[in-house]
């Protein structure tokens, strides 16, 4: 039996240092929002000419005196993804024109424009959609644990699970910030949804410890038991089957990385990098908080 | 045991080779038609658009009737492009109120956005003289305020000595008064026709017209006049609409990735499979059984209900593959602990499926949770993933539960 418990102090350190850098990396970059919040156009085109990203974006830049074009190249179609402000129908077709003079025929993959109102509803609803969740799950926590009252109550599970969710959806909210400023990955509503799953994913282990935890204090016949070996117990238990679960996600998502459309990749690895997170803080983040606060 | 485990593994088995032949009948034939998938815009390609009704000047008793009779109005428009299934259908957010029109495989996005927001943009114009600074006079058109938001209906016929078509309308009472003043000013003089800013005819006016009605006869084909006559009879719109936000993909990009994930899930779900035999052997072979038993009978469901998959609710449902033999591991981890205790086979399946139900009801409301609040904040695309995770959750604790328990006692009661 491994003694993790005894080790809580170094585990929940590592947790602290990862939090904490991640706080950090949304502090120093912020988040770049894509045009589902910020509102603005996102345009997908394939040239037959092929001409570079770059020049692509000068050539919009230049023509219509725009501040700022941002031109990614996207290589699995041989196309280039345009960030461009907020256009209507028939700057859309200038826009067009102007790429069809300069460079030859342009195929539109996609073409996709939101208006600032849309954006910040939107904004507004994804924040929403996580504080509900958080809470929500949190309040079923401590209801399905209702019954277990000694020795600590049933809404502290609550609340354990509460900040353990919290912490795995911060950490991959920190890699999206570094890699907003590193690669221009934009927050959107694909990495909201994301970052749902990761908590609606990682409570699944905490519950599967927290429940091994009930059951093993229905069984405990003295009043006087140590709560401390319990709950060490119960994860020792169910360390294999809480990595099994997440196992089999994670082939799962490793398959959608490497074979899945491009369109994806961002929004799979946030879920990739939040299920390995909420992983390990099942096992050694939410039963050590929940031994310490049992000892105040 | 009064309970049949033969017999409902039987059941089971047959049901899902009927869910199979359901889901893909094309590999049974290849002209199979009954039912066919419903795939989302991002792939077949297609627009998402977004319109703003302006409400300023609407009174808000009339706001309700207004925006129906706007969709409706949109809905005759939407049906003349010719797409498959189109859809108009309104939404409130806060105080606006919105229209969404999805029109799946369209080519040219930018015609119908041009068509839905237009108002048939006839007028009637007066033949003025303009003089320029040099003092030289150039003939115009001045236009009147007699327009089709007048017109009540409009017909195709056809010139009874020329045979070629022409468009009859009818005014509204307010428009015959107009046509009425109008033609009787203009006696012996041109009164021009416009449509869509387009000079279509100019007859000279014979004497004042009282009835309401008016044949337009102009060079246009007979194609172009029924088009015309659609768009008259489809009516005005009755309240201003922006264009707040478009989503177009094209087709190409959406088979692409359709291809790519749908590639992606299969080889997920292999791992899956695999892994579950090499760490749990012969329940390993049964919950890879009980997976594909999961994966068919979910898309069954999914065609059944006719729920439009889109690129993020596959993504969403190869996600719940993943989840899907998470009870599984639970089940076979507990009765591996009881045979450890001493636990006949038997016993211990039993236990484990006991024991472990607890944990599995309360992550599986868990993620029932999550789908149904991403369900009611998300828009577009994304409400598929919610609704694929949220079917696909409950599919699984179904196949979990109940299919694998099904199947494994079929086995340890013959062994």
């Amino acid at each position: 039996m491994y003694d993790i418990i005894g080790k809580k102090y170094l585990f929940l350190g590592i947790s602290a240092i990862l939090f904490i850098a991640a706080v950090a990396s949304m502090g120093t970059y912020g988040f770049k929002e894509g045009i589902d919040f910020a509102g603005g156009t996102s345009w997908q085109v394939r040239i037959t000419e092929n001409p570079s990203a770059e020049a692509v974006g000068e050539a919009l830049k230049e023509k219509f005196g725009l501040q700022e074009v941002i031109a990614i190249p996207e290589p699995t179609t041989k196309s280039i993804i345009l960030r461009l402000p907020e256009l209507d129908e028939a700057m859309h077709a200038d826009y067009r024109a102007t790429l069809e003079k300069e460079f030859g025929a342009v195929e539109e993959l996609s073409y996709e424009v939101i208006g600032p109102a849309v954006g910040n509803e939107l904004r507004q609803k994804a924040l929403w959609a996580f504080l509900g969740v958080l809470i929500a799950i949190s309040l079923y926590i401590a209801f399905a644990f209702r019954h277990v009252s000694r020795p600590i109550s049933s809404w502290k599970y609550g609340f354990v699970t509460l900040a353990t969710l919290f912490h795995d959806a911060v950490i991959p909210l920190g890699l999206v910030a570094y890699l907003g400023h590193t690669q221009g990955v934009e927050v959107n509503t694909n990495i909201v949804v994301a970052i749902l799953v990761i908590i609606g994913f990682s409570v699944h282990d905490t519950i599967v410890v927290f429940d091994r935890i009930r059951e093993n204090i229905r069984f405990e016949k003295s009043s006087s038991f140590s709560f401390t070996a319990l709950v060490n117990r119960s994860m020792n238990q169910t360390m294999i089957r809480s990595i099994n679960t997440s196992l089999t996600l994670i082939l799962t998502l490793a398959a959608l990385l490497l074979f899945g459309s491009a369109n994806l990749f961002y929004f799979v690895l946030t879920i990739l990098v939040g299920v390995v997170i909420g992983t390990y803080s099942s096992i050694f983040v939410a039963s050590p908080l929940l031994v310490l606060w049992n000892r105040r | 045991m009064n309970y049949r485990p033969y017999r409902f593994s039987f059941a089971i088995i047959a049901v899902t080779a009927i869910a199979a032949i359901f889901v893909s009948p094309q590999l049974f034939d290849a002209h199979y038609k009954f039912r066919p998938w419903k795939l989302g815009l991002d792939l077949v390609g297609g627009s998402h658009l977004v319109y703003e009704i302006d409400m300023k000047d609407v009174p808000a008793a009339d706001r309700d009737s207004v925006a129906e009779g706007l969709r409706d109005v949109i809905e005759k428009r939407v049906n003349l492009f010719g797409v498959s299934e189109p859809q108009v259908y309104r939404a409130q957010s806060g105080e606006s109120s919105r229209l969404v029109v999805e029109l799946a495989g369209i080519k040219d996005t930018k015609k119908a956005i041009e068509q839905i927001g237009a108002t048939p943009s006839l007028y009637f114009a007066k033949k003025v003289e303009f003089e320029t600074d040099k003092g030289e006079k150039i003939p115009a058109h001045q236009q009147t305020a007699l327009t089709g938001r007048y017109i009540k209906g409009a017909q195709l016929s056809f010139d009874p000595t020329t045979n070629t078509p022409q468009i009859s309308l009818t005014f509204n009472d307010e428009g015959a008064k107009m046509f009425g003043e109008l033609t009787g000013e203009l006696v012996g003089k041109p009164l021009a026709i416009f449509l869509d800013d387009k000079l279509i005819s100019e007859p000279i006016v014979q004497e004042k017209i009282t009835g309401g009605q008016a044949q337009i006869t102009g060079r246009f084909t007979i194609k172009e006049a029924k088009e015309m006559v659609a768009r008259f009879n489809a009516g005005a719109l009755p309240a201003p609409i922006t264009l707040i936000s478009q989503q177009t993909v094209g087709a190409s990009l959406g088979t692409d990735s359709l291809q790519k994930t749908l590639y992606a899930g299969l080889i997920g779900m292999a791992l899956v499979m695999a892994f579950m035999l090499l760490y749990y052997r012969g329940a390993g072979v049964v919950a890879g059984f009980a997976l594909v038993i999961y994966v068919v009978l979910t898309l069954a469901v999914f065609k059944l209900f006719g729920i439009t998959m889109t690129l993020s609710g596959i993504t969403g449902f190869i996600l719940s593959i993943g989840m899907a033999v998470d009870a599984n591991v639970l089940i076979f981890e507990r009765s591996k602990e009881e045979r450890l205790k001493g636990a006949a086979p038997e016993t211990a399946l039993e236990e484990g499926f006991r024991r472990a139900w607890p944990s599995v009801r309360d992550s599986n409301i868990t993620s029932i949770i999550t789908a149904f609040v991403l369900y009611y904040v998300t828009t577009g695309f994304v409400k598929g993933f919610a609704l694929t995770l949220l079917l696909g959750v409950i599919m699984s604790m179904f196949s979990a539960i109940t299919v694998s328990r099904a199947l494994l006692r079929s086995l340890t009661v013959k062994s």
